[in-house]
């Protein structure tokens, strides 16, 4: 069966020790971890859990069942099953931008929309957010540049809505 | 307005109210005000034991034997950590416990305190649930909830971590007699539609086989099975866990599946063009490898967690629920179809003759030869000296696998026994644990000379309770069920597997206070075993049986379970 990713959605019950036991289960039963991002939502009992994955079909239906069979866990969605839907991640680099590159680097800025958030006189740090096909398109045309330090948040995502009533 | 009290009263109070009976437990610094309180609480007996492990294997084999909720009580520290192979052994095998810790008091958590562990970050894995209690007006809502989780859905242990502070502060008393928790509602009713599909499936079954698990047990859903069997001439095979969830007597049954099952149980299994699993999860001492289990069965599978669905093999019809819901909902389908049973008996025809052939073929067998004595005998001497009445708890290993095979179990709740851990040292600390939940019927533990030796410090416990279990060891020098491995599949180098000292048994009984017996010769099983069971008080049998007898059949580990070492 092929492997593949999947973005689930998660509320859990915002007490110590809940995250703690979905980081617990994915290490215990070797499932994989790409990605992981975590708050509070409108309702402050509850956290909401991005959490990228991958494995074949069989592991994936383990993973959920095993997610909602925690005491904690409030709902689980698999965003990548549901359909259409928006995903985004954060990336902030920061990146080596001496005399002959500065230009360079902005340019790129431009083109991805990225914004400038500190500059020093031999780096810019970047800020730049988009579904992940983008980061990794930015931090592929950077690198040759020189990318000094990287830091991501890890996808996002949300179900799109109907677009017909 | 509810009342004031400590802490320590309200876990009290919380305990009575749960009707909790009895308590198993060993006293230290940080739960020294709960022991207080129970000083004054005559109503709940608390049972001192010898080590926490003991505490958390007897409150498990209180749970296993009564179907109640097992209930454990340690310090701080290493009482909490002392307690963790006795909660896996729990979880493994779903059984209803709370274990109460002590702990630091909450400003010195994370300090390394004197007696400090985080044993709730230690038992996440191996718990259904765990709480921190930080509050001390939190402490009747988190026990009901201890009480309501480890209860419901898949049973499973939980543990609930009280700092010092927590027990000596003070707070109103409000018992919450309904609990909801938004987040945990297993889900009992199975699916009607999948019901119908399982009733089809067995409509046009040429082969079928009932596979009876734990769950079975744990749901009360014996009679269902039974009756189901009955009416439709299913043949019935049943796990380790789920033996007494079906009569081992019943002319239908198969006996146990897998690794040490019968010969016939795996053949019709591996034959079968449908397995109706009830509460099994099909653990790879039941299938053996994966890939060729029961390649031209459908499978139907009922079980309480979804997880256990879909985990080991493909199954074709899930059905999430209680097993005991299940099973009426098929049988309510059975009679409105109302299909003549001879039309049933007609279609398995065939199918019985196959079976009776491979039971013919290779029957349970051993050979009792000359004065050594065989541990099969042994076993069914047991079996016919109780009827098939006893409570029998089992250590692990081959004391284990020959009284699964030889005392027949009829009746839910009577075999205890460590399935999905494989705990040694499990069996005796267990007995006690039913013997204080079944004051008035006989607990016999089965043990081997190795495990055993796991926790003899609890005789001193059986004692202090009077209780009057009968150990029964199957002395063979040896720890035996790996010797046999060494045996066959490691060319006979028998690495660290006999001790150069064992103690002389008896006179450890007797040390202990307690009745020592020894039969070395089989004429002499019979007497001893009688003198066991008249007795009133603790007793200990040691039988030193044939030194390198194996459990068979045997499947080798990752093998098909048609490939079977038969001897």
């Amino acid at each position: 069966m092929a492997e593949r990713k999947h973005t689930l959605s998660v509320l859990v019950e915002n007490t110590p020790g809940a995250l703690a036991r979905i980081a617990g289960l994915f290490s215990g039963r070797g499932f994989n971890i790409d990605s992981l991002c975590v708050a509070e939502t409108l309702d402050p009992t509850l956290s909401h859990l991005t959490l990228v994955t991958y494995g074949d079909d069989q592991i994936i239906e383990q993973i959920l069942k095993q997610l909602r069979r925690l005491v904690d866990v409030y709902k689980v969605v698999d965003v990548t099953e549901e359909g259409e839907f928006v995903e985004r991640e954060m990336a902030l680099i920061k990146v080596r931008a001496e005399k002959e590159t500065r230009a360079e680097v902005l340019r790129m800025c431009d083109i991805f929309r990225c914004k400038v958030v500190d500059v020093s006189p031999r780096t810019y740090t970047i800020e730049v957010t988009g579904p992940q096909s983008k980061l990794e398109a930015v931090i592929e045309l950077l690198k040759p540049i020189g990318i000094k330090e990287i830091v991501r948040t890890g996808v996002i995502a949300m179900k799109r809505e109907r677009k017909s009533p | 307005m509810g009342k004031t009290m400590t802490g320590a009263q309200i876990i009290v109070e919380s305990l009575k109210r749960e009707g909790v009976e009895v308590i198993f437990g060993y006293p230290g610094g940080a739960v020294i005000d709960i022991y207080d309180e129970l000083y004054k609480t005559p109503e709940i007996k608390h049972v001192l034991v010898r080590h926490e492990q003991g505490a958390a294997h007897a409150a498990d084999g209180f749970a296993r034997s009564t179907g109640k909720v097992g209930v454990c009580l340690v310090t701080s520290g290493p009482g909490a950590t002392n307690t963790v192979t006795g909660i896996a052994t729990a979880y493994m095998d779903s059984i209803p416990v709370v274990i109460l810790t002590g702990q630091v008091p909450t400003k010195l958590i994370g300090n390394d305190a004197f007696q400090e562990v985080d044993i709730t970050g230690i038992t996440r894995p191996c718990t259904k649930h765990n709480f921190l209690v930080k509050r001390t007006e939190d402490l009747p809502r988190i026990l009901k909830a201890a009480f309501h989780i480890a209860r419901t859905g898949r049973p499973g242990p939980v543990l609930v971590d009280l700092p010092k502070d927590v027990q000596q502060g003070k707070a109103e008393f409000h018992w919450p007699e309904e609990i909801r928790l938004r987040s945990y509602n297993p889900v009992y009713d199975p699916h009607p539609r999948q019901v119908e599909r399982a009733y089809r499936l067995l409509e046009s079954a040429t082969r079928p086989v009932i596979l009876v698990g734990g769950g079975v047990i744990s749901s009360g859903a014996h009679e269902e099975v039974r009756e189901l069997a009955e009416g439709l001439h299913l043949p019935v095979t049943r796990t380790l866990m789920g033996l007494g969830g079906f009569p081992g007597t019943h002319p239908q049954s198969l006996g146990m599946l897998g690794m040490h099952g019968t010969y016939y149980a795996n053949m019709a299994v591996a034959n079968s063009d449908l397995i109706l699993a009830v509460g099994a999860r099909f653990d790879d001492r039941v299938t053996g490898k994966v890939d060729a289990f029961a390649p031209m069965a459908k499978i139907i599978h009922i079980d309480i967690d979804p997880t256990s669905i879909q985990k080991n093999v493909r199954v074709d019809v899930p059905i999430v629920g209680d097993c005991k819901r299940a099973l009426e909902k098929l049988l309510q389908i059975v009679t409105e179809v109302a299909r003549p049973e001879k039309i049933w008996k007609e279609q398995f025809k065939e199918w019985w003759e196959q079976i009776e052939i491979w039971k013919k073929r290779y029957p349970l067998s051993y050979k009792q030869e000359g004065e050594t004595i065989k541990p099969q005998y042994v076993i069914e001497k047991l079996y016919e000296l109780t009827k098939g009445k006893a409570i029998i708890s089992t250590e692990v290993g081959q004391n284990q696998m020959w009284t699964a095979q030889y005392y027949k179990f009829d009746q839910p709740r009577t075999l205890i026994t460590s399935g999905g851990l494989g705990t040694m040292g499990f069996g005796f600390p267990a007995a006690i644990g039913a013997q204080m939940g079944n004051p008035d019927k006989l607990v016999i533990d089965v043990a081997g000379d190795g495990s055993i030796q796991m926790n003899i410090q609890e005789m001193a416990t059986a004692m202090d309770q009077g209780l009057p279990i009968k150990i029964i060891i199957l002395n063979n020098g040896y720890l035996g069920m790996v010797r046999q491995w060494q045996e066959l599949f490691y060319e006979r180098r028998y690495s660290a597997v006999k001790f150069q000292v064992i103690p002389d048994f008896v006179k450890l009984a007797e040390a202990y206070g307690a009745l020592g017996l020894r039969a070395t010769k089989v004429d002499e099983v019979e007497p001893v075993l009688k003198q066991a069971l008249e007795s009133k008080r603790l007793t200990l049998v040691d039988i030193h049986i044939a030194p390198e007898e194996g459990v068979f059949p045997m499947v080798p580990a990752g093998r098909a379970t048609t490939e079977m070492i038969l001897v």
